[in-house]
């Protein structure tokens, strides 16, 4: 390709750079994240008051009725439609983990129970469980050398 | 006969039947009416997402043979490729058929690509009838190049929509109304476009690429057709490429679209910038443009088929996008 | 009260991970991954804990919370049998978290097909 067609192309690339659409985004993100953690917690509020548990309890219990929620909704596909909406008002809480989690099984159902659902669960997750652990190992060393 | 630097005539390439089979959002767009089958429902039947992409690949093959009166053994070869790694729809669609087969890979420029291989074979002779086609399918592109289908993660606006569509052309020596004259072999062009999710843009300056190189070699210019058409640049691409021509003062606005946004209705059908994939630029071409050839309302087409040449591997290794754009050019004859 | 700040909050933090999705284009993993180190890091300095006292699930459910309990979790055990309680305390709390994703990804994609 000659020069001159090179130059019109870098000129012409950045002018037709895409800006995205930041303020709405944001503002969907805000609310819908805001409401799934506004659910979570009047779930603790209910276990803690109507069930008695201990607050880890009931945050433990929380979590877990937020996951199935979360794998559900998948499975029902509707967590993919919700999630094109709300951006990272669904893949910051624990339901977006989930959601990665019931996706990424259901998609490699195909290739069987062994070689599809279980081998292939914790791809996309999977960077979430590593990170996780070695930042914790960093950070959790840097704590306890500097004497807890 | 080679012309120019990269562009072929045909004198003795004629077009036969086409054959388009949808799933249901090609067949809830404004061309449901030029598709010959179309399913309401992605698996079109088949257990998994590659199946259904072979189903819809088998139905065009035998909807193709019935409607240009074709046993297989009458055909000398088909021609085709898809997304999938390794091109697998063809080789197993194929599996039920006794058909000499060529696959071929061109990402989205596929089905020109196709074209431009058979309209050879029957130019020089060595064939009579040849079969080209191609597919795509929603859920085997996301479940490949992206993420699970049921992911929720966010689509900027910039991404397209894969075409659940299978489309077969014949490709023949013997004398009809349509005939392939001529075609344009595009180059591998990186315009350095890092972004998976902005596929339109980093395959418009291989579209410019090629049409400007075929303007040259035929000694043509946009008002010699009556329209230009890409495969998939989608809305952003679309504008990027009548730019690059309004740079070198080529005005191609009035007599260019894009199969991606032909295919869809964009404000009722959410398909983000548009349809891509293989099967876009072949539902559109060998289904509707045909159609509009025949009816008299063009005479002479240029489609040029867009191609993004990634995988994720080597775009995880912070790779750019480069694109290929091939050409053909499709006229009715009058007599 | 505690509902509103759950609210405020965990929209708050939904928001900035839009903001940084967006301005920098990135995508979803980047995020998570981000916020993980983000949680793992605020509560090295125990500012994560005093964010759960005010704001209960709107800092428990975002995936920061899982980088918080991972820390959490690893610096308890260490305080009781030292430093190898790092590597053996750290899912302790988390636990829940992930062994219930694992179970109910298994049991719907045994009963569901994708819908695409």
């Amino acid at each position: 390709m000659n020069e001159e067609l090179k130059n019109v192309i870098e000129k012409v690339k950045k002018e037709t750079t895409p800006k995205r659409k930041i303020f709405i985004n944001t503002l969907k993100a805000f609310l819908v994240g805001g409401l799934i953690c506004l659910v979570a917690q009047i779930i603790i509020e209910i276990l803690m008051k109507s069930f008695g548990f201990n607050q880890e309890m009931a945050n433990s219990i929380a979590i877990t009725i937020m996951v199935f929620i979360g794998s559900v909704i998948t499975g029902l596909g509707l967590y993919d439609k919700i999630g094109q909406f709300a951006g990272a008002g669904t893949i910051v809480p624990i339901t977006g983990f989930a959601n990665s989690m019931t996706s990424a099984a259901l998609e490699y159902k195909s290739e069987g129970i062994i070689f599809g659902i279980f081998t292939n669960m914790f791809k996309l997750a999977g960077s979430v469980i590593v990170v996780g652990v070695i930042s914790a190992f960093v950070f959790g060393t840097i704590r306890y050398l500097l004497g807890i | 006969m080679k012309i120019g630097k990269q562009s072929l005539t045909f004198h003795n390439v004629f077009i036969g039947e086409g054959a388009v089979v949808v799933g249901p959002k090609e067949n809830q767009g404004p061309l449901s009416d030029y598709f010959d089958k179309a399913y309401d429902d992605l698996y079109c039947g088949a257990k998994t997402w590659e199946k259904a992409e072979m189903q819809l690949f088998k139905d065009a093959i035998n909807i193709s043979l019935s409607k240009n009166n074709l046993a297989v053994c009458d055909v000398d070869c088909l021609i085709s490729g898809d997304l999938n790694n390794q091109i697998i729809i063809g080789s197993y669609t194929l599996r039920d058929y006794e058909l000499p087969y060529l696959g071929i890979f061109g990402a989205c420029s596929t089905s020109v690509e196709g074209l431009i291989i058979g309209g050879n074979m029957i130019e020089s002779g060595s064939c009579s009838k040849v079969l080209v086609g191609t597919s795509s399918h929603n859920a085997t592109s996301e479940r490949q190049f992206r993420y699970p289908t049921e992911y929720g993660g966010q689509k900027p606006q910039t991404i397209t929509s894969t075409a659940t569509a299978a489309g077969i052309l014949l490709l023949t020596n013997t004398k009809g109304k349509l005939c392939l004259s001529g075609a344009t072999i595009g180059k591998v062009i990186d315009a350095k476009i890092n972004d998976p999710h902005d596929l339109g843009r980093a395959m418009a300056p291989s579209a410019f690429d090629t049409i400007v190189t075929h303007f040259n070699d035929f000694n043509s210019k946009p008002n010699d057709y009556d329209l230009i058409v890409t495969g998939d640049l989608s809305y952003y691409g679309k504008d990027m490429l009548i730019k690059l021509f309004d740079e070198i003062n080529i005005n191609i606005k009035e007599h260019y679209d894009d199969c991606g946004l032909l295919l869809y209705n964009q404000e009722k059908q959410n398909v983000f910038a548009g349809g891509s994939g293989c099967g876009c630029c072949a539902a559109v071409t060998y289904g509707y443009l045909l159609s509009k050839l025949r009816d008299n309302t063009y005479k002479k087409i240029l489609v040029v088929a867009t191609g993004a040449l990634l995988n994720p591997i080597i775009v995880a290794q912070k790779e750019t996008i480069p694109g290929i754009s091939h050409a053909v050019i499709i006229e009715r004859i009058d007599d | 009260m505690i509902y509103l700040m759950a609210f405020l909050i965990g929209g708050a933090i939904c928001a900035l991970g839009q903001i940084i999705l967006d301005l920098f284009k990135l995508v979803p993993i980047h995020i998570t991954t981000i916020f993980i180190a983000l949680g793992s890091l605020f509560d090295t300095f125990g500012i994560y804990d005093k964010l759960i006292k005010i704001s209960g699930a709107g800092a428990t459910i975002p995936i920061s919370s899982f980088g918080h309990s991972l820390v959490h979790s690893a610096l308890e055990k260490a305080e009781s049998v030292g430093y190898i309680g790092i590597l053996t305390g750290v899912f302790n709390l988390t636990a829940a978290g992930i062994v219930s994703s694992i179970i109910f990804a298994f049991i719907v994609a045994l009963i569901l097909r994708p819908k695409g």
